[in-house]
């Protein structure tokens, strides 16, 4: 068996354009094939990663995020009294009513305008979720026109950066700080002081309030307590949950749109697998014969073609991954269609990812092989001698 | 003459690999057109626009409203001379999945201010008289099998509640890029409900719709209407209707130039299979070449057997291609429905098509070809493969 693999493999050197082409052609398509699987996952990461465990996010029934929500002040009193709600370290319930809008803002180079989330947001917010920090500037002081922003958000918007200001709502906002999350969602909101946003907007209500209820057994009595209160319509979720959910609409457009083109791509390279086998393998008659001559069973020789085919994939396979791989620099922005608003995510790898990549790859080398290497395994032995 | 019969006899010699390149080409074809038609249908609704239309919306952002009271103000601008509006409703159909644009507007002006949403007078009347009608454009009624008389409910997601309403109209597009799938009812339908349930939200629009005069004056009626309500509560944003559509295909910024990056490497593809069938095709034929060099063909004769052969079968497996591509087509739009409304291919795409094939198949052609005519008549001679 080492003879054949060593045999496949100086096939593979010794017809250097056409397996090179080959090899091309299976790197191209895994490489697309893991871009689009690392785009969906980077997406739903960046979701996922939005949120705490610990805490539970109300907005109104039936609309589907916090720009749609809205929460009267005397149905949020109902919800921060509930006694699942665990204690802040100011003595009172540790809940958060923050304010969600949208602001359109132009983009840094392109300057095609964007929108923006911009969340009004109390001192509990930032104590709420733990993995907040500011890495530049200082915190807003409250009652003043400032803000702070979301690296991303500094990064990708004019205006948003660290000093600058944005104009909305009759004021300019001075961007006094910029905060990080981890990667998550938040980086690509702007954070004021609820009470000067909610003036200035004009808009004396809450979008969401986020709480704090430790354990499943007081977020499921949470849930029921207030699903059930006539004094409140609201929908309770996990605020993990709830961000996943954000990217529902996004990510089908992805995952569809991806999968028709990998199986495009995936159908183009296979062809160009199988002609390079079917060549190798009718340039090779003679060989074929001789080894058939010399003992080699039909089984081998089916085997040996295979196995030449295979190593083409997992070669191709390799260098799809690896140059897939290099896509995690780039970040990508771009609107999420479930909310309206910008939201920058990056390319996530995952094993899972990888062995999907050279499963893919294999499975090319399979079903581009297989056909011509039954015909090689069908060369009878006579003829094959015989021919030129 | 005869080396057109050449070329052909050549292509059908190995008949498995041929087709099989072929197979490739209109593979890559048909994503390459699909995909094009994809990346068109962003731009659908900024083409089916009219330039004597324009849009006012809340200066912050879309998700903002304003003041009914606006539209009388801005009806006496000069230039203007008709305005209605429309509001998102983003209404769900029994569930988010079956998502499709719905729109409550005014329905005294709306159909006049969008003459390409064509239905008839009794359906007119109807919409006019009955204060829970909705119009439903042809493609959105087929995908449900609604028709005239049923009743439709919607769960409010902007404006909360159940919404019941009865189809009255289904409109069909004037053109082929009009948008078929929406759905429009009444807006004071609905500003009926919020005056009792939530009187804060009563009597404010999502966006104006203006007609003008004169096209040419977009941009200066534009900064009329915006400077009337500078420094309000509400500034507004005033943009020609195609601006504003346009506006929706910059906000999907990477996913439309990732399209059109995967477009080109869709050509890269195919020059990948059809060049690895001429290098392989050439090799073979080396010691043919080398026959017919010794019998007097000029180089310019092999050049033109391999360039021959390589736009035959590019020829055949675009053409392919180009016929896969509509049934396909038909297909793509129906699962992408609810995202693009429109999703027609386009002539200008499948001449590209064309072209990309035609060049493909020069370019395969090239490298085969120059070792051909360089390979020393000894040495094909020679070479046994």
């Amino acid at each position: 068996m080492r003879l054949l693999a060593a045999y496949s493999f100086r096939n593979v050197i010794a017809r250097r354009l056409t397996s090179t082409l080959t090899i091309i052609g299976v790197a191209l398509v895994v490489f697309v094939f893991c871009a689009v699987l690392m785009l969906s996952h980077g997406l739903r990461q960046t979701l996922v990663d939005t949120g705490f465990d610990d805490n539970a996010i109300i907005i109104r029934k039936a609309s589907q995020t916090e720009i749609q929500s809205i929460l009267p002040r005397d149905m949020a009193n109902v919800v921060r009294a509930d006694p699942a709600i665990a204690p802040a370290p100011d003595g009172g319930p540790f809940a958060s009513g923050e304010l969600m809008v949208l602001i359109n803002q132009p983009k840094r180079g392109s300057n095609d305008p964007s929108n923006v989330p911009i969340r009004g947001v109390s001192p509990n917010s930032m104590t709420i979720r733990p993995n907040i920090g500011l890495v530049e500037g200082r915190m807003w002081k409250p009652g003043t026109s400032e803000i702070i922003a979301g690296a991303k958000v500094a990064r990708n918007f004019q205006g948003c950066g660290l000093g600058e200001s944005v104009r909305f709502a009759s004021r300019d906002w001075t961007v006094v700080g910029v905060f990080e999350t981890d990667g998550s969602g938040f980086e690509s909101e702007l954070w004021g002081d609820y009470e000067q946003l909610a003036q200035a907007f004009q808009r004396p209500i809450f979008s969401s309030i986020t709480v704090r209820v430790p354990g499943e057994a007081k977020f499921a009595a949470l849930r029921e307590r207030l699903e059930n209160d006539p004094r409140v319509t609201v929908d309770v979720k996990r605020e993990k949950e709830y961000y996943a959910e954000q990217s529902n609409f996004t990510r089908t457009y992805i995952n569809v749109l991806g999968l028709i083109i990998s199986v495009i791509f995936a159908a183009g390279a296979t062809v160009g697998a199988m002609i390079t086998m079917y060549a190798s393998v009718a340039g090779r008659t003679t060989e074929i014969g001789t080894l058939r001559a010399l003992g080699f069973s039909r089984f081998t020789v089916l085997l040996t073609f295979l196995v030449e085919s295979i190593f083409m994939g997992l070669i191709g396979g390799s260098f799809g991954v690896l140059a897939a791989t290099f896509l995690r620099q780039f970040e990508v922005s771009t609107t999420n269609w479930d909310t309206f608003a910008e939201l920058a995510f990056g390319f996530e790898t995952s094993w899972g990812i990888v062995v999907g990549g050279f499963c893919f790859a294999v499975a090319m080398g399979v079903v581009g092989g297989f056909l011509p290497a039954l015909q090689a395994s069908q060369v009878r032995i006579i003829e094959a001698l015989r021919a030129k | 003459m005869r080396l057109l019969k050449i070329i052909y006899r050549n292509t059908l010699r190995h008949w498995l690999r041929t087709s099989l390149t072929v197979f490739g080409l209109a593979i890559a074809v048909v994503a390459f057109i699909v995909i094009r038609t994809t990346i068109d249908a962003w731009y659908a609704q900024s083409e089916a626009a009219s330039p004597d239309r324009l849009v006012t919306r809340h200066a912050v952002s879309l998700t903002f409203f304003l003041p009914l009271a606006y539209a009388s103000r801005i009806e006496d601008v000069d230039g203007v001379n008709m305005v209605s509006h429309a509001s998102w409703f983003g209404g769900i159909y029994v569930e988010p999945k079956n998502f499709f644009a719905n729109f409550a507007v005014d329905h005294t002006t709306y159909l006049d201010l969008y003459p390409e949403f064509q239905l008839s007078d009794e359906e007119r009347t109807a919409f006019m008289s009955e204060r829970n009608a909705a119009v439903v454009g042809r493609k959105l009624a087929d995908r449900f099998g609604w028709q005239v008389g049923d009743r439709v409910q919607l769960q409010g997601t902007i404006f909360p509640g159940d919404w019941e309403l009865v189809i009255r109209g289904i409109y069909t597009g004037a053109r082929e890029n009009t948008d078929e799938s929406s759905m429009l009812f009444r807006w004071d339908f609905v500003d009926e409900r919020m005056r009792s349930e939530s009187p804060g939200r009563a009597g404010y629009v999502g966006t104006f719709i203006e007609r003008i005069d004169d096209p040419s004056r977009a941009a200066d009626i534009s900064s009329k209407i915006d400077a009337l309500f500078l420094n309000s509560i509400a500034e507004t944003k005033t943009e020609t209707e195609e601006a504003f559509n346009l506006s929706f295909v910059a906000m999907a910024g990477s996913i439309v130039l990732g399209l059109k990056a995967i477009s080109i490497l869709v050509i890269g593809i195919i020059l990948l299979v059809l060049g690895n069938t001429m290098a392989m095709t050439a090799r073979e034929r080396v010691s043919e070449y080398a026959v017919m060099k010794t019998l007097g063909f000029r180089p310019i004769h092999i050049v033109g057997l391999i360039f021959g052969e390589s736009l035959f079968i590019a020829a055949i497996g675009g053409g392919l291609g180009i016929l896969l591509a509509f049934p396909l087509g038909a297909l793509v739009q129906i699962a992408l429905s609810a995202f693009f409304p429109v999703y027609n291919i386009a002539v200008v795409t499948v001449l590209l098509a064309s072209l990309a094939a035609f060049v493909v198949g020069l370019l395969a052609a090239v490298f085969p070809a120059i070792k051909a005519v360089r390979t020393p008549i000894v040495d094909g001679l020679r070479i046994v493969d």
